[in-house]
């Protein structure tokens, strides 16, 4: 009851944070403090997106970067569960293997996008590469964390009742593993994002951050913010779709 | 009151369930150090009785426990289970219940004692009822849709024990299932335990160090040495099961227990001793264990 209430609250709070964001920004357009070129008034951006809704162009551009999430998020996954879980059941593995990749983590790959440009050329490939690369680290990471360190007794109680390797995996190590592991693919998947929509800010054609900078540079602010305005409500909605199956994977009575 | 003197009688041995021969183990430890936890210790376990494994803390009973089990191998001599040597575990003859709390978390108490039969085999048809069942027999059915972090302390022992009975295997070792709860709630546990297990004719190994708990339950204690642990003596307690509350009151439970203490007391000394060191704070130890020891079960 208590939990229920103050989730209520924080809830209206954050919800209220939002709004009084929009209401300064519609303030400052009233009374033209801000240069509306610079800064369109809410009101302006509202309709180029109710507008921006009815064309082709933005679903296009959409579901390039859709695409090139889902196609690079998949590829992240399946290399970094395997990868994760091959590392994260030997000691040695994860001794020798975890820091290096917690290491190159740490290294901001964006260096590198220029290389993924001369591979992979400036279309959709590059991006998805990038983000791949990009969402691998976080999946592996945290599938190796959570193989890793699933408590001792757990096993030895298993092994003690007689199971056996995939009895092990399936009851054992991927139930203990899995709120770890699912944390790993919530940011996967949002790092991924993340580094989709900024390579195709940097050096692209098509997708949402290409026509982002586009129509910067055209002074099309009010466009421009339509659209950024869909990329923030897209996320939004990837974020609470990932919390939500975080909820659902996470160990009853952790946390508390 | 009587003491058996000699260790790893001699019994005919078609009665014994466990044989221990010449068991010793050493730990290595990820330093090169070596801490040897057994040594030399034989022993039969026969069929159908209750025997308490009492010592120092630290002194290499769970490492018996764990041996017996086949969860680790003996550094020389060998353990056989029914007559067969041990090289692994051995679900079908003996269930665990671990000294920690071993439910797992993700898993309803239903769903519990359901995955461990099905790790030991039971055909699926059967799991459902043999697990409602064994709840039943701790008194959990109203909560077998719970997750062990909504039970009680207590709780969560009995539906441990449940799951080590749904497994119905000859043999049971019990690694102070009732440790980290409180003495009235053990005690209670105790009793019931000894009504679940003199109709069930099952072989019992229980870990405790609790003195009150293994005379009232024991139909032969070990007591162990301090670390390495070898056979200091063996305690017979002639007295049938179920055993009432009222032979915790009688001047035979006392004697058993201070028996028991007697042989205990120096082991405990050398462990305690070696740990505080100095002359002055043993003393003072001393004088805390003669205290505790003075208290009523
Ligand atoms: N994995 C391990 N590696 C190294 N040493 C260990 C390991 N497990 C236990 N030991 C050591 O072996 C000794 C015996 O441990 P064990 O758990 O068998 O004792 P115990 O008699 O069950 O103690 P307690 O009554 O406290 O449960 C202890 O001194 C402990 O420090
Ligand atoms: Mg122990």
């Amino acid at each position: 009851m208590n939990s229920m209430s103050s989730g209520w609250q924080a809830r209206a709070i954050q919800i209220g944070f939002v709004a009084a964001l929009f209401l300064l920004w519609d303030f400052a357009g009233e009374r033209k403090l801000i240069n509306a070129i610079l800064l369109p008034a809410p009101r302006a951006v509202f309709w180029k997106f109710i507008a921006l809704a009815q064309t082709s162009a933005l679903y296009t551009h959409l579901l390039v970067t859709l695409m090139e999430l889902v196609l690079g998020f998949l590829i992240a996954a399946a290399a970094g569960l395997s990868l994760g879980y091959f590392i994260g059941r030997s000691r040695y593995g994860t001794i020798v293997f975890e820091p290096l990749l917690a290491g190159v983590f740490a290294v901001p790959i964006v260096i590198f996008l220029p290389i993924f440009l001369l591979f992979f050329g400036i279309g959709p490939s590059s991006k998805i590469a990038f983000g791949a690369t990009y969402a691998f680290f976080p999946i592996v990471l945290n599938t190796i964390g959570g193989i890793s360190q699933v408590d001792d007794r757990y096993v030895r109680v298993a092994r003690a009742m007689g199971a056996d390797d995939v009895q092990m995996f399936r009851r054992v190590l991927l139930p203990a593993a899995l709120p770890v592991i699912v944390t790993g693919l919530r940011i996967g998947c949002i790092i991924g994002f993340l580094s989709i929509i900024g390579s195709e800010m940097i050096a692209g054609i098509d997708g949402l951050g290409s026509q982002i900078v586009r129509l910067g540079e055209a002074m099309n602010t009010a466009e421009m913010f339509a659209y950024i305005l869909f990329v923030i409500f897209f996320a939004i909605l990837l974020n609470t779709g990932l919390s939500h199956l975080q909820a659902r994977f996470a160990i009853p009575g952790d946390g508390r | 009151m009587s003491v058996t003197a000699q260790i790893g009688t001699g019994i005919a041995a078609q009665d014994a369930a466990i044989t221990v021969e010449n068991v010793s183990h050493s730990f290595v430890s990820r330093d090169g150090a070596i801490v040897q936890t057994l040594d030399n210790v034989s022993l039969d376990i026969r069929r159908g009785e209750l025997l308490c494994l009492i010592g120092p803390s630290g002194c290499g009973k769970s490492t018996l426990l764990n041996i017996i089990g086949g969860l680790l191998q003996a550094g020389s001599g060998q353990v056989k289970v029914n007559g067969r040597p041990i090289t692994g575990p051995s679900p079908r003859e003996l269930s665990f219940v671990f000294q920690d709390n071993t439910l797992f978390p993700w898993n309803t108490i239903l769903d519990n004692v359901k995955v461990a039969l099905e790790f030991q085999g039971v055909p699926e048809n059967e799991r459902q009822g043999r697990a409602e069942e064994a709840l039943e027999a701790v008194g959990l059915t109203e909560f077998r849709n719970h997750y062990p972090h909504q039970l009680s302390g207590g709780m969560k022992q009995r539906a441990s024990l449940a799951r080590a009975l749904s497994l119905k295997t000859d043999i049971v070792l019990m690694d102070e299932p009732f440790a980290a709860l409180d003495e009235q709630t053990r005690i209670y546990l105790g009793e019931e335990l000894s009504i679940l297990l003199a109709k069930s004719n099952k072989t019992i190994i229980l870990v405790t160090h609790s003195l009150a708990e293994a005379v009232f339950l024991a139909d032969r204690i070990v007591v162990m040495t301090a670390r390495p642990a070898s056979i200091k003596a063996i305690i017979d307690v002639k007295e049938d099961h179920p055993r009432e509350p009222a032979f915790m009151a009688s001047g035979r439970f006392a004697d058993y227990r201070n028996e028991l203490y007697g042989f205990l007391r120096a082991e405990i000394e050398k462990t305690v001793g070696g740990f505080v060191g100095s002359a002055a704070a043993r003393d003072r130890t001393r004088r805390g264990i003669s205290e505790s020891a003075g208290d009523a079960p």
